[in-house]
Formats: C-alpha cells, sequence, structure tokens
C-alpha cells in the first residue's frame, strides 16, 4: 500500500480526572473516505481536536506525507493542510457569507482586500455545492443548514489535503446531504483524503471505504467498511458481542396502559401554532407523537407543558380541568418537560451533576425551601444509578458529560420531580446507538415499573415503533391519525403522514 | 415596500443613515433658528473643537467592535498632554521627540492592558478602569497644578491654520480627519481590520478558523493607547496645558459617540464614519448652546444621553427584526414557501 497520507500513532490526550484518549493509532490514505466511529465520549471528537490543533496531545505522533507535525493551533493544522467543518457551525454570524469563506486568507489587490473578488469566488464556490445565494449579505440572514454549508465551501476551498467533517449532516435534510456527498466524491476523486463523523450508519455505509472505531478512548480498531456487517459495528461500538447487539432489537417488552386516563386533551389548538390535537394519555403508556419536523409534535408537548397557551379546546388532567397558563402550572399537575435542544435550553454546564439534577425540584419547590444536601446527594446518586449516567462523581460539571450523558442528566432533572406524565422532545438526538437504546428502555421500564405515562416525540421511526404503546400521527400542525398496537409500524406511519397528500 | 423597508433595516448602513438623516436635521434647525449657523466656518469649527474627541473615538471603537472595551483613553489623554507639558518645560529635548515619546508611552500602555486582558482572558472593563485611575493618578503625580506650554514651535503649531477657501480648519482638524480616513480603510480592506470583525462576531469561532485572535487583540488595544496618544497631542495643541483633569469623562463621550454612530456594544458591528458623526452630533448640540448664549453647555449631556437611550433601543430592534428575517429564511420548522431569494439550491 502506498504511504499513507497521515498516520497517528499512540496519541494520547488526558484531561483533569479523565483519560480522553489512550494509545489511539489512526491512518488515512489520500483518496480515502474514513469513518470514525464510536458512542458519544468515546473520544472522535478530541481525537480530531488532537489533530486540528486545538487541543494538545500528551503523547504520540502525528506524520503527514511522511512528515512529522505537531498543530499547535488551528491555524498551524490549515496551514499543514488540514481543514475541518465542526458540528456546531463556526462562523462569524456578523460578517458577509463571502468574507465567512475567505477570512484569513483573503484575495489582495494592490495591498488592500479584494472584495470583487472575493464576491465573485465565493459564489462560484457556492454554485459548486449547489447553493445560490446573496453572498455580500451577513451570514444571520440563513438557516443553520446554509451556514453549515457555508462552512463547508470554506473548508474545501483552503488548499487541503485533509479535510474533517464532524457531523456535518446533522442540520441538513435528505437532498442536501446528497450534494454533500456528491462534493465529498469528487473531492476524494481528486485525491483528498476525509474523516466523516455521523452517527447515522446508512450515511457511513453509503459513503465511507474504511471505519476505525473507537471505545472508552481507545481504539478497537481499523476496518474495511464493505467486510464489517453493521452488526457488528454496533457491537464493537458499543463493546458487547454480536449476540447482545441482536437483543437489543428484541426489545424489553411493551408496557400495558391502564384503562384509567391521566391527561385528556380535546381539540387543542393555538394560533399559528397548533390547529387542532386531541390526545388522551393513558397512566403507564408510552405514547409517541410521530410526524415530520414542523407537523406540530413539538407544539403539542409544548401545549401541554404550558409553554404556549392553547386558545382553543380544553386540557383534563385526572378528569378536572385545568388551565395551563405557564410550565409551572403544568409541574404542579406533575408533568415534566425534556426540550428538544438540550444545549439550548436544558443543560447548565457550569453547574454540577448533582445541582443539574435538582433543578427542577428546586424550582417546583420554590426557592425559600431548602432541600437538604444529604437528600440532594442521594437524589442524585440514585439517578446516576438508575440512568447509568457516565460520570466521576455526582460533583462533576455537567459541561465535562458527553452528549448521550448531558441527556441523561436532564432526564434525571425531571425524574427526581418524580412526575406522573413525563414529555421527552427528541431524546435521543445526536446520541450514539447505545445510548439510545438505554434511554428507549427506560423509558418502557417507567410505564412499566412506575406507572408514568411518557410522551415520546422521536424523528426515528424504528425507535418509535419499537418504544410506544400508541402512536399519534400529525401533518401540516393537525392530528391525522392514531395507531395502536399491531397498526403500530414504520409502513403504517409512513402511511399516515402521506395520506391526505396522496 | 415593506420588503424595501426590511431590506433597509437590515442593511449594515441603517443606523449610518439615521445618524447621518439626525446630524442633518440637528444642523438644519441651527440654519432655521440662527443665521450664524449658515457660515461654513462653523461647519468646520466642529472638527476644530472636537479633534481630541474624534481621534479617541476611533480607537475606543475598535475595542468595541471585539466586544471589549478602553475606558483608559481618557486619562492616558491628560497623562500625555501633561508629560509633554512637563518635557517641554523642564527639558531641551526637540518637540519632535517629546512628541514621539509620548507617543509611543501611549501605545505601549495600551499594548500592555491589551496584553493582560488577552493572556488572562480577563475583563476589558476592569482591566482598563485600573488603567485609567493608573493614568489619572501619575498624572497628578507629575504635578498637581496646570504646567503652561510655552515652547515656541508648539505654540506656533497650536496657531498654525490651515486655509481651505471657505474657511480653516486646525493641524488637529486635520489629524483627526486622516485618522478616520486610515481607521476605515484599515477596518475595511486589511486582514487585521476584518480579523478585528471577526473576533467581535465570535472569538471561538475565529480561533477555530486559524486567525491570529491572541495577536490581533493586543494590537486593538494598542491602536486605542495610539489614538488616546494622537488625541493628547490634539488636545495639547487646543489647551496648550498639562492638567490633571484635562479629558475628564472623555472616554464616556468617546463611547457614545460611537454608539449613535452604530457600534454595537456586544461587537462585531462598527463603523468609523458613523463614530465621527456621533462626535459630530454632540459637536452641533453644543455649538447650539453657545449660539443660544443662555442655556448651560450641560443640556448637551442631556441631550446625549436622551439620544444614546433610543439609539440603543433602535439597535435592539433592529436585531429583532434582524433575527426575524433570518428565521424566515430557514427552511426547517416552516411550512410556507421560503421568500426570495430561494435560500438553498435544495429546492431547485
Amino acid at each position: 500500500m502506498a504511504q499513507a497520507l497521515l498516520e497517528m500513532r499512540y496519541i494520547d490526550k488526558v484531561f483533569p480526572g479523565v483519560k480522553a484518549l489512550s494509545n489511539v493509532n489512526f491512518t488515512l490514505h489520500a483518496g480515502e473516505i474514513h469513518s470514525l466511529m464510536g458512542e458519544n465520549g468515546a473520544g472522535k471528537s478530541t481525537l480530531v481536536k488532537v489533530l486540528t490543533g486545538v487541543y494538545q496531545r500528551d503523547g504520540g505522533t502525528i506524520v503527514m506525507n511522511g512528515k512529522l507535525i505537531s498543530p499547535k493551533t488551528p491555524k498551524e493544522a490549515q496551514e499543514c493542510g488540514i481543514s475541518t467543518v465542526y458540528q456546531e457551525v463556526n462562523l462569524c454570524s456578523n460578517l458577509t457569507v463571502a468574507e465567512n469563506i475567505f477570512i484569513g486568507r483573503e484575495p489582495k489587490k494592490h495591498g488592500f482586500i479584494d472584495w470583487k473578488t472575493i464576491n465573485q469566488r465565493s459564489e462560484q464556490l457556492l454554485a459548486k455545492l449547489d447553493v445560490h445565494i446573496d453572498v455580500t449579505k451577513t451570514l444571520d440572514n440563513y438557516s443553520v443548514a446554509l451556514q453549515q454549508m457555508i462552512a463547508i465551501a470554506r473548508a474545501v476551498d483552503v488548499d487541503a489535503k485533509i479535510l474533517i467533517l464532524d457531523e456535518p449532516t446533522s442540520s441538513l435534510n435528505e437532498e442536501e446531504t446528497k450534494h454533500l456527498f456528491k462534493i465529498m466524491r469528487q473531492l476524494q476523486r481528486q485525491g483528498m483524503g476525509i474523516v466523516f463523523i455521523s452517527h447515522f450508519l446508512d450515511q457511513i455505509y453509503e459513503i465511507c471505504d474504511h471505519v476505525t472505531v473507537l471505545r472508552n478512548g481507545e481504539l478497537v480498531g481499523a476496518y474495511e467498511i464493505s467486510k464489517l456487517p453493521r452488526l457488528e459495528l454496533i457491537a464493537k461500538m458499543v463493546g458487547k458481542d454480536l449476540s447482545a447487539v441482536k437483543d437489543m432489537d428484541k426489545f424489553a417488552e411493551k408496557s400495558t396502559p391502564s384503562e384509567e386516563v391521566f391527561l385528556d386533551a380535546k381539540d387543542i389548538g393555538a394560533v399559528g401554532k397548533l390547529r387542532e390535537v386531541d390526545v388522551t394519555i393513558h397512566k403507564g403508556e408510552v405514547i409517541g407523537f410521530a410526524g415530520l419536523l414542523g407537523s406540530g409534535r413539538t407544539e403539542t408537548a409544548e401545549l401541554l407543558f404550558g409553554i404556549e397557551q392553547i386558545h382553543k379546546g380544553s386540557i383534563r388532567i385526572n378528569g378536572k380541568k385545568i388551565n395551563l397558563k405557564n410550565p409551572m402550572d403544568a409541574m404542579k399537575e406533575k408533568i415534566g418537560f425534556c426540550p428538544e435542544d438540550r444545549k439550548r435550553s436544558g443543560i447548565i454546564g457550569d453547574l454540577s451533576v448533582r445541582e443539574n439534577i435538582i433543578l427542577a425540584m428546586q424550582a417546583k419547590d420554590g426557592i425559600m425551601h431548602h432541600i437538604p444536601y444529604e437528600e440532594q446527594c442521594k437524589i442524585a446518586d440514585d439517578c446516576i444509578k438508575l440512568l447509568k449516567i457516565k460520570v466521576s462523581d455526582r460533583e462533576q460539571l455537567v459541561k465535562n458529560l458527553s452528549g448521550g450523558n448531558q441527556q441523561k442528566v436532564i432526564i434525571a432533572r425531571w425524574l427526581a420531580t418524580q412526575p406522573n406524565l413525563l414529555i421527552l422532545d427528541e431524546p435521543t438526538r445526536g446520541i450514539d446507538v447505545g445510548t439510545k437504546t438505554e434511554i428507549q428502555k427506560m423509558a418502557i421500564s417507567l410505564a412499566k415499573q412506575r406507572g408514568m405515562s411518557v410522551v415520546f416525540i422521536s424523528s426515528e421511526m424504528d425507535e418509535m415503533v419499537r418504544t410506544c404503546t400508541k402512536l399519534v400521527v400529525m401533518r401540516d400542525r393537525r392530528k391525522v391519525a392514531e395507531l395502536t398496537g399491531e397498526d403500530i409500524s414504520s409502513d403504517g406511519v409512513m402511511k399516515a403522514i402521506a395520506g391526505g397528500a396522496a | 415596500m415593506k420588503n424595501r423597508l426590511n431590506q433597509l433595516i437590515a442593511s449594515k448602513y441603517f443606523s449610518f443613515f439615521v445618524t447621518v438623516l439626525l446630524f442633518a436635521i440637528l444642523y438644519g434647525a441651527g440654519i432655521a433658528m440662527y443665521k450664524g449657523f449658515m457660515r461654513p466656518q462653523v461647519f468646520l469649527n466642529l472638527f476644530i473643537d472636537n479633534a481630541a474627541l474624534i481621534i479617541v473615538t476611533v480607537g475606543i471603537t475598535f475595542t468595541l467592535i471585539i466586544a471589549g472595551i478602553d475606558l483608559s483613553v481618557g486619562a492616558v489623554l491628560a497623562l500625555v498632554c501633561m508629560v509633554l507639558a512637563w518635557l517641554l518645560a523642564n527639558t531641551g529635548l526637540p518637540v519632535g521627540v517629546c512628541v514621539l515619546l509620548v507617543m509611543v508611552m501611549g501605545t505601549v500602555f495600551g499594548a500592555a492592558q491589551g496584553y493582560i486582558i488577552s493572556k488572562f482572558d480577563l475583563q476589558p472593563f476592569i482591566i482598563t478602569l485600573a488603567g485609567m485611575f493608573f493614568c489619572r493618578g501619575l498624572t497628578a503625580v507629575i504635578s498637581q497644578d496646570t504646567i503652561q506650554i510655552e515652547n515656541p514651535t508648539w505654540v506656533a503649531l497650536a496657531s498654525y491654520r490651515v486655509d481651505l477657501g471657505i474657511g480653516f480648519v486646525s493641524i488637529g482638524a486635520i489629524v483627526a480627519l486622516l485618522t478616520i480616513v486610515v481607521a476605515a480603510v484599515v477596518l475595511g480592506y486589511t486582514k487585521f481590520g476584518r480579523t478585528v470583525f471577526a473576533i467581535g462576531g465570535s472569538e471561538s469561532s475565529s480561533a477555530l478558523m486559524g486567525l491570529p485572535v491572541f495577536r490581533t487583540k493586543v494590537m486593538v488595544y494598542a491602536i486605542s493607547g495610539f489614538c488616546s496618544s494622537l488625541g493628547g497631542l490634539a488636545y495639547s495643541l487646543i489647551m496648550l496645558t498639562g492638567y490633571n483633569l484635562h479629558g475628564l469623562g472623555m472616554e464616556m463621550d468617546a463611547i457614545a459617540s460611537s454608539v449613535i454612530g452604530g457600534t454595537l456594544l456586544t461587537g462585531g458591528v462598527g463603523f468609523i464614519p458613523g463614530a465621527l458623526v456621533g462626535v459630530l452630533i454632540q459637536g452641533v448640540i453644543l455649538t447650539f448652546i453657545s449660539f443660544q448664549g443662555t442655556l448651560s453647555a450641560w443640556w448637551t449631556k442631556i441631550v446625549v444621553g436622551a439620544l444614546l437611550c433610543v439609539f440603543i433601543i433602535m439597535q435592539a430592534f433592529i436585531t429583532e427584526q434582524k433575527s426575524k428575517l433570518s428565521s424566515k429564511s430557514s427552511m426547517e420548522d416552516n411550512n410556507d414557501p421560503p421568500i426570495q431569494p430561494t435560500p438553498s439550491g435544495a429546492e431547485s
């Protein structure tokens, strides 16, 4: 085999209290699309950041094109020919689109920046990605998906030998993903080495040649993707043998809801948010809100939690008519809500795990009512054990946890309030397969063992089908079908979503 | 019509337009009320009288764009005036050398503040507040009393007038205008200038994009120090003294001018010509008061206070409008067809 484009050998990285990487090897050849796989917290991002100079490695060597390199800043990495698109868009929203693509390497004329060329070349670059926008407008005029494409345009245009894409597709839709893949193949043919990180197995199998699997900061192995069946890949990621993984799909049996109704929402709607939905939630039921993004599933959850007020219809809880004016009212009725975007509206990174868990309880009790420290610790420890949250101890800061574990902390926060109804909005987004399964199982066991009602909202059909005992299907901000028992299947949901349009 | 209004609001120069419009209205009102306002010299006097403030405002605008601040500008200006007066009075050094010395002093002081802020990731507010106390204190230590400048070269420079045909301007005013032009070009057309804006937009993104964040931040504070010193020279040309209380509160006037001129305190947005008009607006109000003759000069502060308030609210309004516009162009969470221009080729 020809000389590798990039060889990382025995990479070590230690964070206070955590060994993030130990003895990791990674090899990338020119003209190869190589995926880094692993559960959340396995060390994928850390490895990337070591390579791009954001973090300094504590041991090991990096050889690129036969030359030893050690980038200390992102700038140095760029100069070596390593270009990166991060998961969160890292551009400046106050600058124009064109400038975001060219800043730091602006073409010049007579010593001054040549804006005309910048704008022209940006337009051409974006046109190659099939994006046609006004490049002289500032970045904040455009959606996150577009910003992501712009970030990719920037990365591609830098004279790079290695392109790293850290979950670039999480904010792209199918069409946009296809475009991206087209571009990636084009770059591949030009001899660029591409590192592609994604949680979507389909995408990995579609685009990648090789895969390197990490687990708990250690190398599991590097494989040719065509010779690695999916189940085996998953088994390697979660570190269980094949039979155990197969078991994961055969789920713990679904819960059996009682006859008793906990919440009954009749024809609720809110202007500009939701047209008309009625939902009956029984005790011990895992109910799914299915539908496409923007179909009204999140909005329904928000109405049930009092974030938005209903303008028509009524909500009855335990048979009593209730007027939910704000989330506090909903909390008093023992409803909990884990929002969709955990970074923005859930987790407080600078507080410890314990403090994050206690938060909702404290809010419910009011700030004057102090929860004794011992009790707080006990609650936190119970939750950590119950949800299998991976922490060094309960006082660890939440921002140092991986995405999946942060999600668990939020769920723990609401469990601590001992709700009768727990609403989980996209609880599994952006987290790995193993943790996903754990969260699904947890939803079921909460319903089964505690008789709790759970509302489960997810874009992943399989997950809903596996977990829920009832599915409310929505389209265009109204309910279009309700599926129970045998009717619950991916097919059934698809048909219900497509139904009216056909 | 509504769309065009939205476009105008979303335009980078919206607040600059508003500022210029306001200046024109104020000036027009002056002409309507007082005949003397018509004379071109009144307009030129705005530059002569406010030369120092214009230069200092340019410097502080750099720090505001990177979402920082420099509270030490007024004190540095006073220190420069004082050291210059002391040097001219007590040493036989030629004027050129004295000027060079104070310029280096102010610039190095600014760079030092920038280094401390960037190196230890500290709040610029606190560091430059400390710098302000330090310089103001040092000024008083050199002399509690006013030191007159009697150096003939400096006095000659102070009274030198450049004839523009329609009137005359001072050397300070010319330096101020040059500063404006140089700063505008630097911010608009150099890598350094654009990096300044990028840092204001997002420091962490800038670092990830491989921009020299540390170096740029230090340079920004050095520029602010440089402008404070240059402003000090212009101030000295008008006052011909070194005095402990020179430029007291000038940092606030400079911040106000910059904000009225369209700079956002949250960083990433700033416009040098706007800052100039911001200073001129304050100047016009002062001119008004001197024409009127009976009002206290403090009315300037009252009007400027009210203006600041209005401008801040206006900026909040613009930001809100903008985020509304961008959510419209978002493709997610929206079933309506996107508004022109098509935000993505995905649909085509």
